[in-house]
C-alpha cells in the first residue's frame, strides 16, 4: 500500500467511525424504542430546547459560575502555598501528611459536611466545595515545579543579591508555570464533576439539578440532554484551556524548541 | 528527627481542631470537636455494620477497577501499536473521555437501579479512561529500537508484545492505575451515597438523613483514611512491580 493510500484511509476512517457509532446508535434505540433509551436526533432536540438558549441562564449560567469562581479561587490558593513550600523543605514536611490526606479523600464524602459547616446549600457552600478539591492539583504540581528549578538559576539570582520577591517574581514563578499549567487543567477537569456532584446532591439551579429533578420526574429525555451538555462542557472546557496556555507558554515552547535537547 | 515535623504538624492541626469547636468558634453542633469525633470514630469501628460496610466499599472499587484493568489494557495496547485503529477511535475517545461519570448518576440509578451493578459500571466506566490512554501512550512511547531489535531476533508477535513492549509500557500503565484506583474509590462511594448500593457511602446517606453530625465526621475520617491506603497500597505495588525500572531505584532522580 503506498504511503499515500494509507494516510487517506486513515482520515476516512477517523472521519467514518464517529459516524458510523452515531448511526448505530440512532438505529439500536430507534428498534429498541424504550423511553428509557431515546434516540440521539431525541436527545439533540430537547438539547436544544432546554439549553440552546431559552433557559440557558437558570440551568447552564449558575453552574459555569460556580465552575470559574471555585477554580480561580484554588489556583491563587494553590500556587500562593505551593511556591512557599517549594522553596522550603521544613514547609513541605509539616504540609505533607495534610495534604496526602485531603487529596485522598473521596470528594463526596465531603458533601455532608460542606452542608453543615457553612448552613448553605447555595453558592457559598458550592463554591467553596469545588475550590477546596481544586486547590490539590495544583498545589502539588506549584511544589514540584519550584523544586524542579535549576538550584544554579537561584544561586545566580542569590550572588546578584536580587531580593527574595523579586527572585520569586522573575525565576521562581515563571520556571514553575508551565507545571502549574498542567496542575490546572487537571483541577478544571475536576471542577465539572466536583461541580455536577454538589449540585446533583442538593441545589436549586444548575446542570446538576437538571439531573437531579429528572431522576425525580422519570423524565429520561432532560437527564440525557443533561449527560450531553455535561460532556460537551468538559470537552469545551478543556479545550478552551489547551488554548490559553498554549498562549500563555509560548515562550516556554519556543525556548524549548530552540535548546538541543 | 525527619518524623518530627509531619507528627508535631499533623498534632498541631488536631489540636487547632479541638480548640475551635471547644471554644465555639465554630459551634459544636456544626463542627464536633476532635476528641468527639475520634470517640465517635471509635465506636463506630467496633460495629459490625461499619467493616460490612467497608467491606463492601472496598470491594466495588475492586472489581470495578479490575474491571477496568481487564477492559483498558488490551485495549490500549491494541489501540496503542496500531496507528490505524488509534485514528480511527481517536474522536469517540477524546469526547466520551471528558464526561464526568457523576452526570451517568441518576442514568444508573432508572436503568440498573441500586444494585452493585451500578455501583461496578460506575467505578469501571471512571477508571476505564485514565488507564486506556496511558497505556496507548506507554506502547507508542515504546523504544523503536528495541521492537527492530526484538524483530530482527525473529521474536514472534506475541513474545514481542510480552518481552518489549509490555515492560517498557509498564510504568506508564501503573501511573494509569495509581490515577484510576483513586478515582475507581470515588465513584463506588459517590454511587453508595447517591444511589443507596449498600456501602459506606449509603452509610453516609442515612446518617445525614437523622443529623448524626459526631459520625458523619467520624465516618468522613475513616473514608479518607480508606482512601490514604489505597493509595499508599497502590504506590507501593507499583515500587515492588516496577523495582527494576530507573525510575523507582534508590536515588533515582526523577
Amino acid at each position: 500500500m503506498s504511503p499515500r493510500l494509507y494516510r487517506t484511509l486513515k482520515i476516512s476512517a477517523e472521519i467514518a467511525v464517529p459516524i458510523l457509532l452515531l448511526v448505530a446508535w440512532q438505529l439500536y434505540t430507534l428498534a429498541r424504542d424504550d423511553p428509557k433509551f431515546p434516540t440521539p436526533t431525541t436527545i439533540v432536540a430537547e438539547f436544544q430546547d432546554l439549553f440552546l438558549f431559552s433557559q440557558f441562564d437558570t440551568h447552564v449560567v449558575p453552574s459555569l459560575e460556580r465552575i470559574f469562581v471555585g477554580f480561580a479561587i484554588a489556583v491563587v490558593i494553590g500556587v500562593a502555598l505551593g511556591i512557599p513550600l517549594g522553596l522550603s523543605r521544613i514547609g513541605r514536611s509539616a504540609a505533607m501528611p495534610h495534604i496526602e490526606y485531603w487529596r485522598a479523600i473521596p470528594p463526596p464524602a465531603l458533601l455532608p459536611i460542606s452542608i453543615i459547616l457553612l448552613h448553605s446549600i447555595g453558592n457559598t457552600q458550592k463554591i467553596s466545595f469545588i475550590a477546596f478539591f481544586c486547590i490539590f492539583p495544583v498545589l502539588l504540581n506549584t511544589i514540584d515545579g519550584v523544586r524542579g528549578i535549576e538550584p544554579t538559576l537561584i544561586d545566580t539570582a542569590r550572588s546578584y543579591r536580587i531580593p527574595t520577591h523579586e527572585r520569586i517574581r522573575r525565576i521562581v514563578f515563571p520556571a514553575a508555570l508551565p507545571q502549574i499549567f498542567a496542575g490546572m487543567r487537571t483541577s478544571l477537569a475536576l471542577a465539572v464533576i466536583v461541580m455536577v456532584l454538589s449540585e446533583y446532591f442538593s441545589s436549586t439551579d444548575g446542570v446538576g439539578y437538571v439531573l437531579l429533578i429528572s431522576k425525580n420526574t422519570f423524565e429520561f429525555k432532560p437527564m440525557w440532554a443533561a449527560i450531553l451538555l455535561i460532556g460537551i462542557l468538559g470537552y469545551l472546557l478543556n479545550a478552551l484551556f489547551l488554548l490559553v496556555e498554549r498562549h500563555v507558554l509560548a515562550w516556554h515552547r519556543g525556548w524549548r524548541a530552540a535548546t538541543p535537547q | 528527627m525527619s518524623a518530627v515535623v509531619p507528627i508535631l504538624s499533623v498534632l498541631a492541626a488536631l489540636g487547632l481542631w479541638e480548640l475551635i469547636s471547644r471554644t465555639e468558634t465554630i459551634s459544636q453542633r456544626d463542627l464536633p470537636a476532635m476528641s468527639t469525633t475520634v470517640q465517635a470514630l471509635w465506636s463506630m469501628v467496633q460495629t459490625a455494620a461499619f467493616w460490612i460496610a467497608f467491606g463492601q466499599t472496598v470491594r466495588g472499587w475492586a472489581i470495578g477497577l479490575g474491571l477496568a484493568a481487564a477492559i483498558a489494557i488490551p485495549v490500549g495496547i491494541a489501540l496503542g501499536s496500531s496507528d490505524f485503529a488509534a485514528s480511527a477511535f481517536r474522536v469517540p475517545i477524546e469526547f466520551l473521555r471528558p464526561i464526568p461519570s457523576a452526570a451517568l448518576i441518576p442514568l444508573l440509578f432508572l436503568t440498573l437501579g441500586t444494585t452493585l451493578k451500578s455501583e461496578i459500571f460506575l467505578a469501571t466506566f471512571g477508571a476505564f479512561w485514565p488507564l486506556l490512554v496511558q497505556t496507548m501512550y506507554g506502547v507508542r512511547d515504546v523504544d523503536p529500537i528495541a521492537i527492530d531489535t526484538a524483530r530482527s531476533f525473529r521474536l514472534g508477535r506475541f513474545e514481542r508484545l510480552y518481552r518489549v513492549t509490555l515492560p517498557s509500557a509498564l510504568p506508564y500503565i501503573f501511573t494509569g492505575i495509581r490515577i484510576s484506583s483513586t478515582v475507581a474509590l470515588i465513584l463506588a462511594f459517590t454511587a453508595e451515597l447517591f444511589m443507596g448500593t449498600p456501602g459506606l457511602g449509603h452509610q453516609m446517606n442515612y446518617l445525614e438523613s437523622f443529623g448524626l453530625n459526631d459520625q458523619i465526621y467520624a465516618l468522613a475520617l475513616a473514608t479518607g483514611f480508606l482512601g490514604v491506603a489505597i493509595h499508599f497500597a497502590v504506590s507501593a505495588l507499583e515500587r515492588y512491580v516496577l523495582r527494576w525500572h530507573p525510575s523507582q531505584r534508590k536515588g533515582a532522580t526523577t
